[in-house]
């Protein structure tokens, strides 16, 4: 596979949660769009526009009602959770997601590790393997190399995505997904896992799926940017649009979706006021 | 003295159903309340098999086999049919009730007369001192038979625990730990944390139905009520062994969870050595259980050290 060929290819994804009731939510009405191997794609949108949604529904985390999704031409909608994840590295918006709290660092990495091989009787952690862990833990640069025996529970949520980010990169996933994944931290913080993420994709050329609310990481990573409104793909910017693109440009386009939703109903009111 | 050694026996054989219940409560957070089946399972399989005439190993072997198949219908009704994990284990627990006695017959089998794994263990005692039949230590007249039973037992358990320990710094082990400490996570490595719970239950119980099976074979008899108030005795010990060991590696809680088994058997012993109605015991044992379970409290209140503190 040569960068370029679509990976990822989601043809007309719908989901509706809790049909039929009070709480029926849209969030997905027929996406579209392809991903190209080593592209990284943000996700940006309003509040429950769908963009989390999407990438569970890649995922895995529930089945979709309509739709197909194809990753390297093969049909995955279908596909158990556990077995797609064979192919995807995920690093979630709460820090306490993404690792295991009450064991060791060393202990989650060596789960990390192990993934898509054969989980035997072997020992977990062998000398080999812990020095391999604290030779790349040392690039973190968080001082975490020291504290291989730590239950993950007792670290910051800084580290912890670190970590997470880390564990899931550690066998070359076909696709990173990334959900807010520096949402929960303090700023300072998430700028040091903004630059992990792009020393991590740069590095392997992974093709990556992030989710932000974070304008300012919409400009400065990524080669495309994804908007989703009301579980449509409303604009689809791409790497040379970009390339030029202000943070400033970003917030009008959301102006141009909110102020449309503002029109729809009011016209919705004055047409049933006409005419019913 | 012979009682102190009588309870150290019951103790180690209860501890399997300890390191059981440590499994599924404390590896999965899981509240399995199949214990009180599969225990009893497992002691009706054994004494069903020693009855007809088959070897005592394979009869330990299948009570085994047994706890560890309703350890897997509990997790089956719970991972796959989405059950509440109370209800699934009080499902099976009642099926196993009629299992229990379909399997036996009737409600008690006796095994006083038959061979068991205890008889072996009498065997090699005459054939090691061939000449006494008492031992006198510290002044106490001790049955050598009871002795030896007790350093069989011994070395069964420590070697039950140290392969427990292995299985769980594994590949497979770690992975089905992760799987009761976080799903998402391990599911996102790609585990299958379905069939992770139906295993560890299946280990779970597997223990406890050879826990009964031995019970059976040294009390001499298997009996389909002996099965009530196990899961909190379990617990009691569980919590026990937390109580002394304050610790994460899995190592050492198992070992707490053994110790406290023992530690709880000789408690109730001298309870009923001071004259305790044994038609309190349930009551005793779940007041016991109540104050075990405000132990770790107090623990810390008073800031009483445990034996092992590495809790970092």
């Amino acid at each position: 596979m040569t960068t370029g060929d679509p990976i990822l290819q989601i043809i007309d994804l719908q989901k509706t949660f809790h049909p039929g009731t009070p709480n029926e939510v849209k969030a997905l009405q027929g996406v579209s769009c392809e991903v190209r191997n080593g592209s990284f794609v943000i996700l940006v949108g309003t509040n429950g526009s769908g963009k989390s949604t999407l990438l569970n529904a890649v995922a895995g985390a529930f089945l979709p009602d309509a739709g197909k999704i194809l990753l390297n031409r093969t049909d995955i909608t279908r596909k158990k959770e556990h077995e797609r994840a064979l192919h995807f590295g995920r690093v979630f918006q709460n820090p306490f997601s993404g690792t295991a709290p009450d064991m060791t660092i060393a202990e989650n990495l060596a789960l990390a590790a192990r993934k898509g091989s054969f989980r035997g009787l072997g020992m977990a952690l062998t000398s080999r393997s812990i020095t391999a862990f604290r030779e790349r833990i040392k690039t973190l640069n968080m001082g975490m190399e020291d504290r291989l025996d730590t239950p993950i529970g007792k670290l910051s949520g800084g580290q912890r995505q670190a970590l997470t980010l880390l564990m899931a990169s550690w066998v070359k996933p076909e696709i990173l997904l990334l959900d807010e994944h520096t949402a929960a931290l303090d700023p300072k913080t998430a700028a040091k896992v903004v630059q992990l993420t792009r020393e991590i994709v740069e590095k392997d050329q992974l093709t990556t799926l992030m989710v932000t609310h974070s304008m300012q990481q919409a400009i400065h990573l990524g080669d495309r940017i994804l908007m989703l409104h009301q579980g449509r793909i409303v604009k689809d910017i791409s790497a040379d649009e970009k390339k030029n693109l202000k943070i400033r440009d970003l917030m009008d386009f959301f102006d141009e979706v909110r102020r449309k939703d503002l029109i729809d109903p009011a016209m919705a009111e004055m047409l049933r006021q006409n005419y019913v | 003295m012979s009682l102190l050694i009588g309870s150290l026996i019951i103790g180690l054989i209860l501890s399997l159903l300890a390191m059981g219940v440590f499994i599924s409560f404390r590896i999965f957070n899981f509240p399995d309340i199949t214990v009180e089946g599969s225990i009893t399972f497992g002691a009706a399989i054994t004494a069903a098999v020693i009855q007809l005439d088959l070897h005592p190993l394979l009869a330990t072997f299948l009570g085994f086999t047994g706890g560890f198949l309703a350890g897997m219908t509990t997790g089956v009704l719970h991972a796959k049919f989405k059950i509440n994990s109370l209800l699934a284990g009080i499902l099976v627990m009642t099926a196993l009730y009629s299992v229990n006695l379909h399997v036996m017959g009737k409600s008690n089998i006796p095994l006083l007369t038959q061979t068991t794994l205890f008889t072996y263990v009498e065997t090699l005692t005459r054939s090691v001192f061939p000449d006494s039949e008492t031992v006198s230590l510290a002044g106490w007249n001790v049955q050598l038979r009871d002795l030896m039973t007790m350093v069989v037992l011994l070395i069964a358990i420590a070697l039950a625990g140290s392969i427990l320990r292995w299985f769980f710094r594994s590949h497979f082990g770690t992975a089905m730990r992760a799987t009761g400490n976080n799903q998402n996570m391990i599911r996102a490595l790609g585990v299958n944390t379905d069939w992770m719970i139906i295993l560890g239950l299946g280990l779970a119980n597997g223990m406890i139905g050879l826990s009964g099976s031995l019970l059976a074979q040294y009390q001499g008899f298997a009996d389909a009520q002996m099965g009530i108030g196990m899961l909190v005795w379990g617990l009691a010990s569980v919590i026990i062994g937390e109580a002394l060991i304050n610790t994460r590696s899995v190592g050492l809680l198992i070992a707490g969870a053994i110790m406290g088994s023992v530690f709880f058997r000789i408690l109730v012993a001298i309870a009923l050595r001071l004259g305790m109605n044994p038609n309190d015991l349930k009551l005793i044992t779940a007041l016991f259980v109540l104050a075990a379970l405000v132990l770790p409290s107090l623990v810390k209140r008073f800031n009483i050290k445990p034996l092992v503190n590495d809790n970092r």
